[in-house]
């Protein structure tokens, strides 16, 4: 009988002392937020563009951390999704066409003659990449564009292009190498097809 | 005698060598237009100094760095600059770049010289200064700007000052030639960087293929007090780069992420070395180099003196090139170089080679066939890296696989794929896999920036929202505390009976209300008791209330008056 009460007292003590250091833990080690939103914020591209259907790329990175579809951000594209997926355990699907197509990386630019200074296109931008004031000609910080086009509906006199971003020497990319359809010695000159009808 | 080491790796490709040997250093023509790029170094493009229009003279600085890691441009002849804007570069993209073009004027009239013959008096701070105004930038081929490797701070302390004279890449005689011309050019700047670093040691790693300039650079040392050990290593193709060279002379490898600096040594190319020399001797800022023109479909196969910026056709045509013959156009040596399309494209500080080659001698590469996973890829990495794995994964699009398996360590010397039996070019392939990685890398990099722009606008957004809620709210309690103050002056106005007058005129006011009430009440009780209605009783008696309250009122009013009279 005695042991009984001994080990329930020692099981009722041993909660009791590890209850208290996971409650002490709680609170001392809080985790502030979502860290699975941290991450999933981390992978989309912060265009920011709400092509998504939410305002923002963390309102949707929280959507998805609360089961929304991993295929709804055009600019991040393909890669975005499979990142996605990978972090999630989520099965890789195509994108979803209903929120956009995936298109190259694009900067905003204002025709400044044509610019009338109503600065609305300022008000829309969301990372605040367009420099102006009232009354006066606009431009686009371009390094600091994301490409969200969201500046391009408020613009009265439409005087906003979304150009692909210009390739210098700086931003070039080394092409991946071809591998030449002339493989097989003896098939040299044939198959037209394959060569593009070139030769 | 020091002990030579050995590195991992490396192969024997045709030298090609002796074909660019047979004539002395020429002076290339002054071309009619130098072509500047601005950015002829690695890191950040320089700013320029000057516009279109203005005059300048050879040695004038026409561009400043703009940044810690850059360097000036210096006007190679005088003229007058007629152009700034996008010019076709040396760069394995073909692109154009931002340039300044100068039209020469024949004058070569010289800006006046500042040379530091005493710079061993002078602070190091100030000889450092002068180095990096002159422009010098590492002339190896990386071209990094030469000061910061000068200038290390504290945090380094350098015990080896290692000297790069190997020159491994076939074709490529340039350094070889300055040293059989110019030994003391070199020794000097060795001289002035050992002033600088204080090293305990100075080594110059030169290739044994070399005989003329090792005995030149022997004679001259012996001329000279300076300590310094020529180590004469066999011809290996990449002893030449910087990790390999280091581990050769000095068993020392540079672990992966790490400089030179961070184990002591730092390392200078014997051309920096002589550009060192003239500028702070001479004072004459890097306006020229010695570029090697080879191959078999040019007449002149020798080096020349060229000012930096002069077009590459015109150096072509100096050197009698054969067009019908030319297949190829290289610029640098046939491993690590480039074919370029365009021979408008100028010299620029890093252009140690060009190669204008036959078809015969470099034919159109065959196709790639498939890795048969011989390993001997792996057996020449000169950096110890596994060729194949990093093929596969820059194939298959693992770049994160390729990172993690050191592509970055990767020098692009082309030693894999030259001993390839398949064919396949694989520096092709880590450069196109790094390309992506850098651009992933900068995308996130812009992704985090966006990010932060886009979470301090909402928080600018919010606090707006706010400060307007506030100033709402103000607004409102303004104004309730200006009604609650006029209600409480009525208040106190109808308590202090302070206007005798106002008070007249209600008192006044009450009574003829009072009167007009009896009357009307007294109307409505003779009507009433007229048509014989019911209740009249009640009239009377209302008749009698306000009679008496009329009275009051009258008898108010007149006090009233009595006291106001």
């Amino acid at each position: 009988m005695t042991t009984i009460v001994t080990a329930v007292l020692i099981l009722l003590l041993l909660a009791l002392v590890f209850g208290l250091i996971l409650g002490f833990a709680a609170v001392r080690f809080r985790v502030e937020g979502d860290p699975i939103v941290e991450q999933i914020d981390a992978l989309l591209p912060q265009t920011q563009c709400g092509q998504c259907g939410y305002p923002g790329c963390r309102p949707y990175a929280e959507a998805i951390s609360n089961g929304d579809a991993i295929n709804k951000c055009p600019p991040g594209g393909q890669s975005t999704i499979e990142a996605l997926a990978d972090l999630l355990d989520r099965e890789v699907v195509p994108l979803d066409s209903e929120h956009g197509e995936e298109q190259p990386k694009t900067v905003a630019y204002i025709r400044e003659d044509e610019c009338i200074g109503c600065t609305k296109c300022i008000q829309a931008c969301p990372v605040d990449a367009i420099l102006g004031a009232a009354k006066q000609m606009h431009t686009v910080i371009v390094s600091e564009c994301t490409g969200c086009d969201l500046c391009v509906e408020p613009c009265p006199v439409d005087c906003i292009d979304m150009l692909p971003l210009p390739v210098t020497p700086t931003n070039w990319k080394w092409p991946a190498p071809v591998s030449d359809p002339n493989l097989i010695l003896t098939d040299r000159g044939r198959g037209h097809l394959l060569q593009g009808g070139s030769q | 005698m020091t002990r030579l080491y050995s590195f991992h790796g490396g192969v024997h490709p045709p030298e090609n060598k002796r074909q660019s040997l047979g004539a002395p250093i020429r002076q290339a023509p002054l071309p009619a237009r130098l072509i500047l790029p601005l950015q002829q170094h690695i890191g950040k493009p320089a700013t320029p100094l000057v516009a279109v229009g203005d005059t300048v003279l050879k040695g004038q600085k026409i561009a400043e760095p703009s940044g810690h890691v850059s360097a000036a441009i210096h006007a190679p002849s005088s003229g007058s600059i007629t152009y700034i804007g996008l010019q076709p570069v040396p760069h394995a993209s073909g692109l154009e770049s931002p340039c300044i073009v100068i039209e020469t004027d024949g004058q070569e009239q010289w800006i006046e010289r500042q040379p530091l013959t005493d710079y061993q008096q002078l602070d190091k701070q100030a000889l450092i200064r002068h180095i990096r105004n002159a422009g010098i930038a590492g002339l190896g081929g990386a071209g990094f700007p030469t000061d910061i490797k000068l200038n290390l701070g504290r945090d380094h302390i350098v015990n080896t000052l290692i000297i790069n004279a190997a020159e491994c890449e076939p074709y490529i005689t340039a350094d070889d030639a300055l040293m059989r011309e110019r030994p003391d050019e070199i020794l000097s700047g060795i001289e002035i960087i050992a002033h600088l670093l204080q090293p305990s040691h100075i080594l110059i790693g030169i290739e044994d293929n070399k005989p003329n300039a090792i005995k030149a650079l022997r004679d001259a040392i012996r001329a000279r007090k300076l300590p310094i050990d020529l180590v004469v290593v066999p011809t290996r193709y990449p002893s030449g780069g910087e990790k390999q060279l280091i581990q050769l002379l000095t068993g020392i490898e540079v672990a992966s992420g790490s400089i030179p600096a961070d184990v002591g040594i730092v390392c200078q190319n014997v051309g920096t070395a002589a550009a060192i020399y003239r500028a702070v001797i001479l004072g004459e800022p890097l306006i020229s180099r010695i570029v090697t023109l080879t191959g078999f479909a040019l007449g002149h196969r020798q080096n020349y003196e060229v000012l930096i910026g002069t077009p590459f056709s015109v150096l072509l045509e100096s050197a009698e090139v054969d067009r019908s013959r030319m297949f190829r156009l290289v610029m640098g040596g046939p491993m690590m170089g480039i074919s370029i399309e365009d021979d408008r494209i100028p010299v620029i500080k890093t252009t140690n080679c060009i190669i204008a080659a036959t078809r015969e001698e470099m034919p159109p590469s065959p196709p790639a066939q498939p890795c048969i996973r011989c390993g001997m890829c792996e057996q020449v990495c000169p950096a110890s890296l596994l060729p194949q794995q990093l093929f596969w994964f820059a194939k298959g699009r693992e770049f994160d696989k390729a990172r993690h398996h050191n592509l970055f360590d990767c020098i692009e010397c082309g030693a894999c794929a030259y001993v390839c039996p398949s064919n396949i070019p694989l520096v092709q392939h880590y450069r196109f896999a790094k390309s992506e990685i850098r651009n992933e890398e900068a995308e996130q990099l812009k992704a985090a920036q966006a990010r932060e722009r886009f979470e301090a606008r909402q928080a600018r957004l919010a606090r707006e929202e706010q400060e307007k809620e506030q100033r709402r709210k103000e607004r409102a309690e303004a104004a309730a505390r200006e009604q609650a103050r006029k209600k409480a002056e009525a208040e106190q106005a109808d308590a202090g009976e302070q206007d005798p007058e106002a008070e007249l005129k209600k008192l006044k006011t009450a009574a003829s209300i009072a009167r007009t009430k009896l009357k009307k009440a007294r109307d409505a009780l003779k009507n009433a008791q007229e048509k014989g209605l019911d209740g009249t009783d009640k009239l009377e008696a209302t008749v009698l209330q306000l009679e008496q309250s009329a009275q009051a009122a009258e008898q108010a009013w007149q006090n009233a008056t009595g006291v106001q009279h």
